[in-house]
């Protein structure tokens, strides 16, 4: 295989990637969501724990996994080889990221909580 | 040596380490890859490097996996009513005390959820990276995306490998033999 650089891919319509970054930060965002809510009501507790000596942490993340997935397949078949504004799906999914990672930090799961 | 052990070994250190340590290298080169200089990588090394993160891509899953469905219930299981020596049951030894109940309230806590990011995250960046390959140099915000999602997943397996480390110190997860022989190591 010849090691010149490549620059293959470059037309590669935008859809896909983007798709794969947004269900990616809607996946974040679930996380966190799921983990508060399972923090903060006992029934959403009860219901997310899928398998008991995990606990709730096993229906929060089989949950997130799965929304993340359907999002993922939902929007690729929807972006499949069109050219997606990257700006705006960029900046929507770090806020989503952000969401979910600061939805995961016990400190401020606890101050929403009003703990 | 045990299969609790075993396992609890090769989450912490085999794993673990292996997923935390050559995360940064497969940020080093990622960065180098999309840079739009003339230095891009040929396509065997564009092949290898995608190779490399489907392969820390499938340790960080099995790394979550084996945490939240083996490692995890042990951490969490209840003593029985009356029982004085808490060495089996790690989260009621770091409660029981005022100076490690932060471990349980901060660091589990924390580590047993974001931890879940970095393998998704990395799913993403393994999948865009044989999509686009050395082409992701075209795409300016892509880019930017790319390696913001790859540094969030980066910190998070931190965060759990940090926390892992020092939860093992203060209340390692240990098998019935150890408590009996006191080897604690």
């Amino acid at each position: 295989m010849s090691d010149t650089p490549l620059h293959h891919n470059i037309d590669l319509p935008s859809g896909q990637a983007a798709a794969a970054i947004l269900a990616a930060g809607v996946g974040s965002a679930a996380l966190g969501v799921l983990a508060l809510a399972s923090d903060a009501s006992p029934p959403i507790n009860h219901i997310l724990t899928f398998y008991r000596p995990t606990g709730a942490l096993s229906g929060v993340t089989t949950t997130a996994i799965l929304i993340w997935l359907g999002t993922w397949y939902g929007l690729g078949q929807r972006w499949h080889g069109k050219q997606i504004e990257l700006a705006r799906v960029n900046a929507a999914s770090l806020i989503l990221l952000g969401v979910g990672v600061a939805l995961t930090f016990p400190p401020f799961m606890d101050l929403l909580q009003g703990k | 040596m045990d299969t609790r052990h075993v396992i609890t070994v090769l989450h912490g250190w085999g794993f673990g380490a292996v997923f935390v340590v050559g995360f940064p290298l497969a940020l080093v080169a990622l960065a180098g890859t999309t840079s739009s200089a003339d230095t891009q990588p040929s396509a065997r090394e564009q092949q290898w490097l995608a190779r490399g993160l489907w392969l820390l891509t499938a340790i960080g899953w099995v790394t979550v996996f084996a945490g939240a469905y083996v490692i995890y219930p042990w951490y969490r299981a209840k003593p029985p009513a009356g029982i004085t020596d808490l060495s089996l049951y790690p989260r009621s030894l770091l409660l029981s005390h005022p100076d490690t109940q932060w471990l349980h309230s901060l660091g589990m806590e924390w580590k047993e959820h974001v931890s879940w990011l970095a393998p998704m995250i990395l799913t993403m960046v393994a999948y865009i990276y044989t999509i686009y390959g050395a082409g992701l140099s075209q795409h300016r915000g892509l880019r930017r995306s790319f390696l913001a999602f790859t540094v969030v997943a980066f910190a998070a397996a931190g965060v759990s490998g940090i926390f892992g480390k020092a939860l093992n110190n203060y209340a390692p997860v240990l098998t019935t033999r150890q408590v009996a022989t006191g080897d604690t190591r």
